[in-house]
């Protein structure tokens, strides 16, 4: 009786336990970072790895603080539904930006939206090179790449 | 730092085929629906176990069907399980187990105080309608709900476009028990239901979801008008006199609730619900404060107006008091809630050796007091966390979705479970007084089950957008760099 009714506790808590298992290795799947688990870090191929952008992360605007894993493909900012990064602002266009990887390096291009896309504060007109932690900035949402 | 560099004169390489080269690349990502299928197992596995625990410390005899129950339980939530899979692969894998194991642990709580009042009928020579067997209907019935809703909304975003319509039923669904005649809408005093023949529902239940994606989505076309500035105060910006029309709106609402169909738990719920949307839309704290301000407001007028509040307030603050204890609508029942908290103590009676009957409304309100009865502190601290873990993976889902609408929608259904957790556990507790509202998944009654299961679809939806891998839109023809200015490749001979 006594152990049945330990047991049967045991068993709930092993339950919320199983379950902080599951958040703890989903903490960084959902934002596709493999890196920043103390413990876990293997970084057996040098350097240079670490200068790789690895995420997109919103700094100003509606959408601060979402993060967009940076997997290869291109990154489509805009009001349009089906972009990446889909802004309410009054001031993007439907599709305004695309920020797209050539070779190593990630390269934001303007679509033709009304507002422009700024760089840092060069407004972008031809795809221009986007290095590390240098604001992009779309209506009032501003976005940086960060390793 | 660097300069930008335009395209020509930076080194300019190939695309395309250069992309599966970066260190980053993660082509797949998880699903993880076979751990939630675990974690199912796992719970169901936990609610057969309770189940049997009662029969047996209720001296029923233990057949074989217990297991053919739990193996319902399981293939019931395998159903929902399979449409997940099929409709939402990417949403969060916790969200469905957490739910299964709250539903499961109130059905067998449920049919163990129905066990209770049943010996008690019969000691009396009475009739007592079990509350199990109608129970387990309603789970049917919300888990066709939630398909449906899991299948219709194949993206949360197409429900930003009915916002003011979702606002427009949700007020009638909230004003409907209070327009209609008592004798339609009125049970125990709370005019918040609506009596269909065989089936009782609360309106109210449902103005809840319709309002938040209402307020969800006019919150995301008119963010911009709350943020303006007004004049500071103290260190808070406080927003332009005109702009608080929503947060008055609101408040109307939440009073007109409570005077109209003295329901004090949906009237906190909506208002609670409002604010924090609000502060999660604008990060001002200044709305928390004026919301704050309003609340206290409303509630001493509340109290100074109405003889019902006032005696809710006095079960509160003095639930031992002789004449509180006594009297009609008195304390009796937070009393024998906390004498119950208080002889489960820290490990509980165990499962079915306690007496949670004795507590009025045990199914419902004070479902939390009959767990923490017969599975003490320990019991009820994991179920509690379970809650937490549930809203956490909501919020969590609401910080990483890509569009506002989903963020602010996620956060409110979030929140929503929290607050009603909260708002029943805290009035069970003494913490704050008792409001009459039924904690999720765990209490007898439809329409709280049908509405929370509705909560879940769409939750788990924004979770699906979530965690869905990005697909870089549609596919558009990749440009290459002119020729002249390609650079050269050096290519392994294939060998």
């Amino acid at each position: 009786m006594q152990l049945t009714r330990a047991g049967f506790l045991v068993l709930l808590w092993l339950f919320v336990v199983a379950a902080l298992r599951i958040v703890r290795s989903d903490l960084y799947a959902a934002s596709g970072l493999k890196v920043g688990i103390p413990g876990f870090r293997r970084d057996k191929s040098g350097k240079a790895r670490g200068k790789a952008p690895r995420q997109l992360v919103v700094t100003h605007g509606a959408l601060a603080g979402t993060r967009i894993s940076l997997d290869g493909r291109p990154i489509m900012i805009g009001r349009a539904d089906d972009s990446t990064l889909v802004m309410d602002d009054d001031y993007a266009s439907t599709r305004h930006a695309r920020i797209s990887l050539r070779g190593t390096d990630w390269y934001v291009e303007d679509l033709g939206s009304t507002n422009g896309t700024y760089l840092d504060r060069a407004k972008v007109t031809a795809p221009m090179r986007v290095p590390l932690g240098v604001p992009i900035r779309i209506g009032k949402t501003v976005i940086e790449l960060r390793s | 730092m660097a300069q930008p560099v335009p395209v020509g004169a930076g080194p300019a390489t190939a695309t395309g085929q250069g992309n599966n080269s970066n260190p980053a690349m993660q082509p797949v990502a998880p699903t993880r629906r076979g751990t939630e299928l675990w974690m199912l197992a796992f719970a169901a596995a936990l609610v057969t176990g309770a189940l049997t625990l009662v029969s047996v410390n209720q001296k029923q005899e233990l057949t074989i069907q217990v297991l053919w129950y739990g193996l319902a339980f399981f293939a019931v939530f395998t159903i929902a399980h399979l449409a997940v899979r099929k409709l939402a692969p990417y949403a969060d894998p916790l969200i469905l187990p957490c739910v299964a194991l709250l539903h499961g642990v109130g059905l067998v709580m449920i049919y163990r105080i129905d066990l209770a009042k049943t010996e008690q009928a019969i000691a009396k020579a009475r009739e007592y309608s079990a509350s199990a067997p109608k129970q387990v209907m309603w789970t049917g019935i919300s888990l066709v709900l939630f398909l449906a809703v899991l299948w219709v909304v194949k993206n949360h975003r197409v429900l930003a476009k009915y916002g003011y319509t979702a606002g427009l039923v949700g007020l009638v669904a909230l004003a409907m028990p209070a327009l209609l005649p008592s004798s339609i809408s009125e049970v125990n005093g709370a005019k918040v239901w609506l009596k269909l023949g065989v089936f009782n529902i609360q309106p109210g239940e449902f103005a809840k979801i319709l309002l938040m994606v209402f307020f969800a989505s006019f919150l995301v076309s008119k963010r911009d008008l709350f943020m303006v500035a007004g004049r500071r105060f103290l260190g808070l910006e406080l927003p332009r006199a005109r702009d608080l029309g929503p947060i008055l709106v609101a408040w109307g609402v939440a009073i007109a609730v409570l005077v109209f169909e003295k329901d004090l738990g949906t009237s906190l719920l909506i208002f609670g619900i409002v604010l924090a949307m609000l502060y999660v839309a604008t990060e001002r704290a200044a709305w928390v404060v004026i919301g704050l301000t309003l609340f206290i407001g409303g509630a001493l007028l509340a109290f100074s107006m109405f003889t019902h509040v006032q005696q809710r307030v006095a079960n509160w603050l003095t639930p031992m008091d002789k004449v509180v204890y006594a009297r009609d609508g008195g304390s009796y029942q937070i009393a024998q809630g906390l004498f119950g908290l208080g002889s489960g103590g820290m490990a509980g009676t165990g499962l079915g050796a306690g007496r949670p009957d004795i507590v009025p409304e045990a199914k419902t309100d004070f479902i939390t007091a009959a767990i923490g009865e017969e599975l003490g502190f320990i019991g009820l601290a994991a179920i509690l966390l379970v809650y937490m873990l549930l809203a956490m993976r909501g919020l969590r889902s609401a910080v990483a979705v890509r569009d506002s609408f989903g963020k602010l929608l996620g956060g409110g259904l979030s929140f929503a479970i929290v607050m009603q957790v909260f708002v029943v556990v805290g009035g069970v507790t003494a913490l704050i007084p008792m409001t009459g509202i039924t904690a999720p998944f765990l209490s007898y009654g439809g329409s709280s089950l049908l509405a929370n299961y509705i909560l879940i679809a769409l939750l788990l939806r924004i979770s699906d957008a979530a965690r869905r891998p990005q697909t870089g839109s549609r596919p558009r023809p990749v440009q290459q760099a002119p020729l002249g200015e390609a650079s050269t490749v050096m290519v392994e001979r294939p060998t």
